[in-house]
């Protein structure tokens, strides 16, 4: 058994499952005034305090949020409504191409129904936005700007976007940027004063943490108009009762990720080469996808195409030796389409569908490398007379 | 002579998210086959389906399929097959039509998809068998090659639409319903009993890519708007019209919407459809009886039959069926009836049995009439 699909989600830290097991049992709403609320508020407090030390933010930056979609939702759609009525001219909105379904459905949601025109940013061959290419997008007309959104890195591929140099395009015109940072967290810097963002999603289970738990870092400066309404939670741009152990757990995963980052990237960095090495020296015309060069992709992601198979073949065939991977995101997991990312990338849309990304964690050891290196010339010749349908 | 062979095998599952195909996939695994479910997903847009419970494509029976193969316990996927079902039963549905006969998707789907492009791309992965919930019956023999056989229970037999496939397709075929003698309610209990929410999901009837049911609609859609023509009796004296040729079926009678009365006052029936010049000829019930046809694109269960012989016939899905003589000739099959028969409708299969073995397939492409004696269709 390789679990190969840590992008997809990773297993939980141990100090996160005690964090979050030791809550369960403590009684509290932290919005509630008496001395149970008080104590569920204080661990609420805590842990925004930690998770925030973690990604470089004030704690007051820190609004937390069911996940990664929600976050992002709420970046995109408030952001853009925030922008919009205090200026109606504002109704451009620029994306990367490459986003997640996350941001990428939220943006094409808001054009739509929302009268939004959305411009998508050029990007390379490895699906990188180039800062110059921001700056012409915006000097096309700075004022009907309502917001941009670029991911730090790409879910599919690992390619790293150049966030701050973007971000202080963004900052040039005056015009708030958000970053996607669910994959980035853990294995790269993403410090958040930093990066002169508006504001970047990250997500819990992505790094050790609980499912149904994220955050979006939002700068004090900015006030996106709610998805959620209700209570008034978090600075009344998220309503809703906190999930207090999920918080907790959070913050613990939160730590851990940014105290091993370094450690994490270099151990796991050196097992993805060596996954990458041993799958191009099994099946030599596969095309690795992503940037090659170290310091340009996520050191625990690996994206290849195997020429003349179909992505769902080889899944497949691997997946009943008991190695997991992935397709492309597990969200377009389902009906074979070739991914946007890739697409985006310019490459052929029949090399596109044959595609394996590898993602791994901290649970990967020599032993599941080792496992592809065995199986996946095999799967591949196998795949390959299968042909794309 | 078991359905199912002893020897484990790697069987690769279509699961529509029915409750057939969900016990049969079960019941396979069960006989100790390493199974894998895999839903085609036949729609590249499967939103635009229908969304109740009775198609075969909707993402609805998407997560039935998937729902019922985490309970099984088997691997699950959804393969993409939208443009080879398109292009081989879809656009032939409607090309058929368009020409003024019959045709039976159901088979076509059988013939092209499930044992052609499924069948190829099972095979190439390495699988052994393709696993259906369809009611038939597959017989070993001693020398080692196969026949199919009606299903144990007549009522629910699809031997009919599966008549298409040769021995080859046949030899990885696997209908682990098809000697099921039981009931619909006791295949139903048999999945609640193994835990499969689709145990009380309603059956599928009508024609999966046609979302509402509306087949007219449907075509018009695809042929481009209602075209009025003459609806004429025998004589060819016009009594009536319709909007648009396709879609009618020999033998239909509602639907016709004719004002007046035939002159004996007797219902009267689609005789013929011309498409070219988009007329519609009716008649009395008397005038459908069919002494003969022709039947082209044989497919046969085993070798060609050489020379004449006698066999059982069913003439369309769900048909009775009747006593034949038939032969091939030049490629092309003649069959004769011993008693006249009704309703034999260009465009559907022939399937010839001998007992309760299929022998062969064929499509029909001419019929005789007993009075006229006159080619038609």
């Amino acid at each position: 058994m390789a679990y190969l699909d840590h992008a997809a989600t990773t297993p939980m830290l141990p100090e996160a499952i005690a964090a979050m097991t030791a809550q369960l049992a403590v009684t509290g709403n932290a919005s509630s005034l008496h001395a149970a609320g008080r104590r569920a508020r204080r661990t609420v407090e805590e842990s925004r305090e930690t998770l925030a030390d973690a990604l470089g933010a004030r704690p007051s930056e820190v609004v937390l949020t069911s996940g990664g979609t929600e976050a992002d939702n709420l970046a995109v759609k408030g952001l853009y409504w925030a922008r919009r009525d205090a200026d109606p001219r504002r109704t451009r909105l620029l994306a990367s191409p490459v986003e997640h379904h996350a941001v990428l459905d939220a943006v094409d949601w808001l054009a739509t129904h929302e009268g939004a025109t959305v411009e998508y940013l050029p990007v390379d061959r490895y699906g990188r936005v180039h800062p110059d290419a921001l700056r012409e997008a915006i000097l096309r007309d700075p004022d009907d700007i309502a917001m941009i959104t670029v991911m730090w890195a790409n879910n599919e591929i690992g390619t790293i976007m150049p966030i701050r140099e973007l971000a202080e395009v963004a900052r040039e015109f005056d015009i708030p940027m958000h970053a996607d940072a669910v994959q980035a967290f853990g294995q790269l810097e993403v410090d958040f004063a930093r990066s002169g963002l508006a504001a970047m999603t990250v997500s819990a289970h992505k790094i050790g943490g609980p499912f149904g738990i994220g955050a979006l870092l939002l700068g004090r400066d900015f006030t996106p108009v709610p998805v959620l309404h209700g209570g008034g939670q978090e600075r009344q741009v998220r309503s809703g009762t906190l999930d207090v152990p999920a918080v907790a757990a959070f913050a613990v995963a939160g730590r851990l990720a940014d105290d091993g980052r370094e450690d994490f990237a270099r151990e796991v960095g050196a097992l993805r080469d060596e996954l990458a090495a041993a799958v191009l020296r099994a099946v030599p015309d596969a095309i690795l996808g992503g940037d090659p060069a170290p310091g340009g992709r996520l050191p625990a992601n690996a994206h290849f195409s195997f020429p003349g198979c179909e992505g769902d073949s080889l899944l497949l065939l691997l997946d009943a030796q008991g190695i997991a991977c992935s397709t492309g995101s597990a969200c377009t997991a389902g009906i074979a389409q070739p991914s946007h990312v890739l697409l985006a990338t310019g490459t052929d849309p029949d090399l596109a569908r044959g595609t394996l990304r590898f993602s791994l964690g901290h649970t990967s050891t020599a032993e599941d490398v080792a496992e592809v290196a065995r199986a996946i010339a095999p799967a591949v010749e196998r795949a390959r007379t299968a042909g794309l349908s | 002579m078991t359905q199912i062979s002893q020897r484990p095998l790697r069987v690769l599952a279509a699961m529509s998210g029915g409750v057939d195909s969900a016990v049969a996939a079960a019941r396979a695994a069960e006989a100790g086959h390493d199974v894998t479910g895999v839903h085609l997903a036949l729609s590249a847009n499967p939103q635009s389906f229908r969304t109740g419970a009775r198609g075969c494509c909707t993402i609805e029976d998407s997560r039935d399929a998937r729902r019922a193969a985490d309970v099984i316990g088997i691997p699950f996927y959804v393969w993409d097959l939208a443009e080879r079902f398109r292009e081989d039963v879809v656009d032939d549905f409607v090309a058929e039509y368009e020409a003024g006969r019959t045709p039976n998707p159901c088979l076509r789907c059988n013939e092209k998809i499930k044992f052609a492009a499924l069948l190829d791309k099972a095979l190439a992965l390495g699988f052994d068998a393709v696993c259906t919930g369809h009611y038939a019956t597959v017989v070993l023999r001693e020398d080692g090659t196969r026949e199919m056989h009606r299903a144990s229970d007549m009522a629910k037999d699809q031997s009919y639409v599966l008549g298409v496939l040769d021995e080859k397709q046949l030899a990885h075929a696997m209908f682990p319903l098809g000697d099921t003698l039981t009931t619909k309610d006791e295949i139903r209990a048999e999945a609640e009993r193994r835990g499969l929410a689709v145990a009380k999901k309603p059956d599928s009837h009508d024609i999966c890519f046609i979302a509402d049911g509306d087949t007219q609609g449907f075509l018009a859609g695809r042929l481009g708007g209602p075209a009025e023509g003459d609806i004429v009796d025998e004589a060819g004296t016009k009594v009536g019209t319709h909007e648009g040729a396709f879609g009618f079926t020999i033998g239909q009678r509602k639907g016709l919407r004719i004002g007046h009365p035939a002159p004996d006052g007797k219902p009267r029936y689609v005789l013929d459809i011309s498409p070219v010049n988009n007329t519609v000829t009716v008649g009395p019930v008397e005038a459908l009886d069919v002494t003969a046809l022709t039947a082209i694109k044989p497919r046969w269960c085993g070798t060609a039959p050489s020379g004449p012989g006698t066999y059982t016939a069913q003439l369309r899905a769900h048909g009775g069926e009747t006593e034949v003589t038939a032969e091939l000739v030049d490629g092309t099959l003649h069959v004769s009836f011993a008693e006249p028969v009704r309703g034999v409708a260009p465009g559907q299969a022939v399937v010839l049995y001998d007992g309760t073995r299929v022998v062969g397939s064929a499509t029909i492409a001419t019929t005789v009439r007993r009075e006229k004696a006159a080619a038609a269709g």
